[in-house]
């Protein structure tokens, strides 16, 4: 099918871009690589009046890594950072889980802003953001303010974004000690590419004698939003992560505590207990790898 | 049925520049069949799932059918008919001929675009390289297993060619 008319316009700057979603009231959409939102279009079961593409801001399509983490601007495409080397030694779990969204072609268009702001929560990229304690900065007509992952994401497809603000930026915090990091991501989906059923991303932090010093852990399609696993983390920390009977607990926890939703493609008893092995997978897999940065050294 | 606005879009195509007016909400797929003429570009599902609209922007992989063209304005676009030199066909073109890459050829143009992006980058891929870089791509005929060997023949030639230029 084909979508149904909307004016168009080319942001050049991010107030650019308020103003224009300012004038032309809550019909209008932010348009970054358009994966998620033009099938939605195409089906007619979005139809925005306007639309602002926010791919021309100039420095929009920056990755920047320092002291400070990593931070992608709004116009990074998917592709962009699975290539990105510096992505990929500082936060390995991007690049983890980047491998699973969709297919090349769909990477090299699609953002990770705006698959956040699209918030599906199938995507895998909103649970990386809580496993890694990502804050997203929001810009509106007040001014810029920053929200961390965990508070962003509200319901489907829904997130503390105003109709007449923009996600602007993704920040992800550095590392306590990038070489004594573990991160991991797996997910079940019925093609490789296609939404996932259920996932999970876990970041761990180890001490110096190689005891779990701080563990994240969260769930995708396991609910209406991606959610941490706090009740598993909190059974990780202070243990080696090669500690089997603890890592068939930890298992067993996470079928007991998350309540997913059972729909056409997998009942909710299914999805509770791929949730659990998931988590146990990625953990085992944080045990054999060391972190990309040691490798890289 | 109102006036809709019309945008002035100007692409090049196959490396010639080529202009249209048309609605923002023309995709990219339907200014290459509709305003150009290009119909190699197939549209099959239009939802962005089936790949038969993929097509190059700017040199990376792309689905024709989840792209406005006002989107892309200026940008580098190759398609299907960028391949084939007159009636000469492309190496890869001539793979999937000599391999049984294709039955009906609905599917082909996209799985064309999708292999030359594919050897773009990697000259040998193994064989789940392959299936993991085209699982973007269905086809309803083939089964796959032809298509796989069009692109392992293609490589093979591609890295021939060059071996004996060096
Ligand atoms: S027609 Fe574009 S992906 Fe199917
Ligand atoms: S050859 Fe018929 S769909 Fe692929």
């Amino acid at each position: 099918m084909k979508p149904e008319s909307f004016s168009f316009y080319v942001a050049e700057s991010t107030q650019h871009a308020l103003d224009i979603l300012a004038q032309e009231g809550d019909d209008s959409k932010i348009l970054a690589g358009g994966q998620s939102l033009i099938p939605l279009m195409n089906f007619r079961l979005a139809r925005p009046a306007a639309l602002v593409d926010v791919c021309h801001i100039p420095g929009s399509e920056r990755i920047t890594v320092d002291n400070a983490g990593v931070r992608f601007r709004c116009s990074v495409r998917h592709r962009d950072a699975l290539h990105s080397n510096e992505v990929n030694a500082v936060a390995p779990l991007v690049g983890q889980a980047l491998k699973w969204v969709g297919h090349e072609a769909i990477r090299s268009r699609g953002t990770l802003c705006g698959s956040t702001a699209h918030a599906d929560p199938a995507a895998e990229l909103p649970a990386v953001w809580l496993a890694l304690g990502a804050e997203m900065v929001i810009s509106g007509p007040h001014g810029e303010r920053h929200v961390p992952a965990e508070s962003f994401f509200k319901s489907f497809f829904t997130t503390d974004l105003n109709a007449d603000e923009m996600l602007t930026e993704i920040r992800v915090p550095p590392a306590p000690d990038p070489s004594l990091r573990r991160t991991a991501f797996q997910e079940i989906a019925r093609r490789h590419g296609d939404f996932a059923i259920v996932g999970a991303a876990v970041v761990i932090d180890l001490d110096g004698s190689g005891r779990i010093a701080a563990a994240r852990v969260s769930a995708l399609g396991a609910g209406e939003v991606p959610m941490r696993l706090r009740s598993a983390e909190a059974m990780l920390v202070g243990s080696p992560l090669d500690d089997q009977e603890l890592l068939e607990n930890v298992e067993a926890e996470v079928r007991k505590s998350v309540q997913p939703p059972g729909d056409s493609h997998a009942s909710a008893r299914y999805r509770k207990k791929v949730t659990g092995t998931l988590v146990r997978r990625s953990l085992a897999e944080c045990a054999e790898t060391p972190s990309t940065y040691e490798g890289m050294l | 049925m109102t006036c809709e606005q019309l945008h002035h879009v100007s692409l090049i195509v196959n490396g010639v520049e080529r202009s249209a007016a048309v609605p923002a909400r023309t995709l990219l797929s339907d200014f290459l069949r509709h305003e150009l003429g290009l119909f190699g570009t197939h549209v099959g599902c239009e939802q962005g799932v089936c790949g038969a609209c993929t097509v190059l922007i700017g040199g990376r992989l792309a689905r024709s059918c989840t792209t406005f063209a006002v989107q892309v304005q200026g940008e580098e676009i190759r398609t299907v008919e960028g391949l084939a030199n007159g009636d000469e066909l492309h190496p890869i073109q001539e793979s999937f001929r000599r391999c049984h890459g294709l039955q009906c050829g609905f599917c082909t143009p996209g799985f064309l675009m999708a292999t030359e992006a594919l050897l773009s980058e990697n000259d040998d891929p193994s064989d789940s390289e392959i299936r993991d870089f085209l699982s973007g791509n269905v086809c309803r005929c083939t089964g796959y297993v032809g298509i796989v060997a069009s692109v392992k023949d293609a490589a093979l030639r591609a890295r021939g060619v060059n071996g004996s230029d060096q």
